[in-house]
């Protein structure tokens, strides 16, 4: 079979399987969110928790419990990372520096899983488990969670409750991700990723050299760092590595894990709406967004425009493994970046002017295609709410989606939700970019440089975790300000969308006239697929000219 | 009671802290401990890391991780050469130490990549005895992770005259061990056709024992 054949034929497997999963997973979620008896371990759970697992918050208490939860997260992962070297299965490694600490405890926490260190080197593998690996299933949950709230809004009327956190997430932990990561850990274990809890094991080569060859609990960590879209490697080489990702099936297992849980979701949307429709709409756009993304990657990769190393070299394999090649690589580059993943089987730094402009464009897109896990959905339906406000201006009527009007308060929470991000990664870029020091941590000369700071921050604000790796990023400075973006990045965000469920749960639901927007037709996919395009493009053209663009055009 | 004597705004914090811990028992030990039991129980030999051994039964590597197959060096100094006796990996940023895995993350248009990759070129020409042009791109490109035990069956057919030359051993009897170590694409369509240098390597050591 050709490279060609070989490379569609991946990509057609792939959407099959996630088409095939659609459905069971989506209406299954939307089971374990619409409501429902408690299981009794889930009881006992809430006893020891000491939460009350019956009442409905409104959105602010709903909002503190969840944000109580990611403080005391972050807290203890710090705490933690500091202690480490006082704790058993640590491998003698040293407690990790405050800042570095720091960063990473927000990093986990906020579902971003930048890693401004190196796994193989710095933490034991009781942190990488029982520290790292948790926050990997409970960030996932708590976006998850925010998503619920969100379509909560939509479909409850005249309450300010958007439901309990604290089953969310208890209920998604227990009945969604923990059974998938556990059978997906077997699978990987089964098609080669290690999984034990050995030290390294140092061996005499077949050259006579010395290598030493880490253990650890590779497999449970890497199949939740994929599903939850989390991307923390347990190895500084991420997915590339071979101990993480042995095979080109591993891989494609790898993809499909990333993009399960945010593709699924948009039929729980549907579902608890009741309308499927509305659901069918969300997902089109979001593969739409996809399938460009992949195909032109996919074509600068094969093509190496404007890439004179790869001309050199005769395929741009720089920075990407034999047994995956380009496709296999730029297909989990675009998944990777377009969910909230991060996790990469390639260095992204060595990548075309294109194929590596793509990956931070796809981040840009604020993680809507699909997104992370939650963070996905409420990201779209946020710039859904955008497109029928921006639809009901073009014919003078006041706009509703699903029903519910969208006023002045609405749109406020919206737009504040909407220029977040980009602040923050402007803000951020601008900053690094003032200061020598922190200039001076480029890897590469001209505007890939900066591409490499430009990524860096905007892989942090829309907690990503994937980085144009060659910035030297594990200083003082950057630690502290991309700890405190991803922070922003991740709350900021779900203050406004939370803040929106609620205002949208008061109301009383308007009936359908003829006057009303269809949202679950092929125009409206059309006209929201435009608004995202073109918000993304208005707000960061001036950066991406300096970076990839003017990098291609050299 | 503990809960009633907090202030107001730290309340959901014990909660949450309690709801952590309670969490961080279920899927930070519960879950790494089962997943791990699973594996040793059923798929022990890949969950240690798919060691190669010898007939003794020694490790010599994995059959994942690439190692790098120097002449031996003489005196202080300067870059390990290649032994023209063994099939040779790919380039390394990580220098194959699993301890320190990743890329060179040189850029598309760094002229310092573009001169790295024609100096591979060059090297590999010369060691290899073929012309420069023909030489395929996994041998003058470093991997991502640094580690990556495979190359093209192009680039393994390639060094086969030369592990000959060196090891006295007719082309095409080699030639043969290659075409035996050339792994197909996964089910058929995933990833790449490669040649796994660490495999390759230990087959070739073995046939030279066994012909004594």
């Amino acid at each position: 079979m050709s490279d060609t054949a070989a490379g569609w034929l991946q990509a057609a497997v792939l959407v099959a399987a996630l088409a095939l999963s659609y459905r069971p997973l989506g209406d299954h979620l939307a089971r374990v969110l619409g409501g429902g008896p408690h299981w009794r371990v889930e009881r006992l759970l809430y006893r020891a928790a000491g939460v009350n697992e019956d009442t409905d918050q409104r959105w602010p208490v709903y909002l503190r419990s969840l944000l109580a939860f990611s403080a005391v997260s972050v807290l203890f992962l710090y705490a933690f990372l500091r202690l480490q070297d006082r704790l058993p299965l640590s491998l003698g490694r040293a407690a990790v520096p405050p800042d570095l600490a720091f960063n990473t405890a927000a990093s986990f926490a906020t579902n971003t899983d930048w890693q401004a260190y190196a796994g193989e080197t710095v933490p034991g593998h009781l942190v990488q488990m029982a520290g790292l690996a948790v926050q990997n299933f409970v960030s996932a949950a708590v976006g998850m969670a925010v998503a619920a709230a969100l379509i909560r809004g939509f479909t409850r009327k005249r309450t300010r409750c958007v439901g309990n956190f604290w089953t969310d997430l208890t209920r998604l932990v227990l009945r969604v991700l923990l059974p998938l990561a556990l059978l997906s850990a077997v699978v990987l274990v089964a098609a080669g990723v290690v999984q034990n809890l050995h030290g390294p094991l140092g061996i005499t080569t077949l050259a006579g050299g010395h290598q030493s060859l880490p253990g650890g609990p590779v497999a449970s960590q890497e199949a939740i760092k994929v599903l939850g879209t989390n991307g923390g490697g347990f190895f500084n080489a991420n997915s590339a590595h071979p101990f993480e990702n042995p095979s080109g099936l591993t891989n494609l297992i790898e993809i499909y894990l990333m993009l399960v849980i945010p593709v699924a979701l948009p039929r729980t949307f549907g579902a608890l709406a009741g309308d499927h429709r509305q659901g069918y709409v969300i997902v089109a756009v979001m593969a739409l967004l996809w399938a460009g993304s992949v195909a032109l990657t996919t074509a600068n990769e094969l093509h190496r425009v404007s890439s004179p190393a790869g001309h050199a070299a005769g395929a741009m394999l720089e920075g990407k493994e034999t047994r995956f090649g380009i496709w296999s690589s730029a297909l989990f580059a675009v998944s990777t970046t377009l969910t909230s993943c991060g996790a990469v089987n390639s260095a992204h730094d060595s990548y075309t002017p294109g194929g590596g402009g793509m990956t931070l464009f796809a981040m840009m897109l604020g993680e809507i295609a699909p997104g992370g896990a939650g963070s996905g959905l409420y990201g779209i339906l946020v710039l859904a709410v955008i497109t029928v406000f921006v639809a009901g201006l073009m014919v003078g009527r006041t706009p509703e989606y699903l029903g519910k009007k969208l006023r002045g308060q609405e749109m406020r929470y919206a737009s504040l939700y909407l220029l977040t991000t980009p602040a923050l990664v402007l803000t951020g870029t601008g900053l690094a970019m003032a200061f020598p020091g922190e200039r001076a941590a480029m890897r590469n000369p001209g505007p890939h440089g900066f591409s490499e700071v430009l990524y860096a921050l905007t892989s942090a604000a829309n907690n990503n975790g994937s980085a144009f790796a060659g910035l030297a990023a594990d200083t003082v400075w950057y630690n502290t300000v991309l700890g405190v973006v991803m922070l922003l990045g991740r709350f900021l965000p779900v203050v406004f969308v939370l803040a929106l469920a609620g205002s949208l749960a008061g109301q009383q639901p308007v009936p359908v006239t003829a006057g009303t927007l269809p949202t679950h037709r092929p125009q409206f996919a059309g006209l929201l697929t435009g608004v995202v395009l073109i918000v993304v493009a208005l707000t960061y053209f001036p950066a991406l000219a300096l970076g990839p663009l003017a990098e291609g055009l050299h | 009671m503990a809960r009633t004597a907090l202030p107001r705004v730290l309340r959901p914090h014990l909660a949450a802290l309690r709801m952590l811990l309670v969490l961080t028992a279920v899927t930070g030990a519960g879950y790494p401990l089962l997943v791990t039991g699973i594996a040793q129980a059923g798929f022990a030999d890949r969950a240690n890391g798919s060691l190669l051994t010898t007939d003794q039964g020694r490790p010599v590597g994995s059959r994942l991780i690439g190692q790098e197959f120097p002449l031996p060096r003489h005196g202080p100094g300067g870059a390990a050469r290649p032994d023209p006796a063994w099939f040779q990996p790919r380039p390394s940023a990580a220098g194959y130490d699993p301890a320190r895995s990743g890329a060179t993350d040189l850029g598309p248009t760094n002229p310092a990549l573009t001169e790295a990759v024609r100096a591979r070129r060059a090297a590999v020409a010369a060691l290899d005895g073929v012309p420069p042009a023909s030489v395929p791109a996994d041998a003058v490109t470093a991997s991502g992770s640094g580690l990556d035990p495979a190359i093209s069956p192009a680039y393994a057919y390639q060094q086969a005259p030369r592990v000959g030359r060196a090891r006295r051993l007719a082309p095409a009897r080699v030639r043969e061990v290659v075409a035996r170590h050339v792994h197909g694409r996964a089910l058929g369509f995933l990833g790449q056709p490669y040649v796994n240098v660490v495999e390759l390597n230990q087959a070739l050591a073995d046939a030279l024992r066994a012909r004594g």
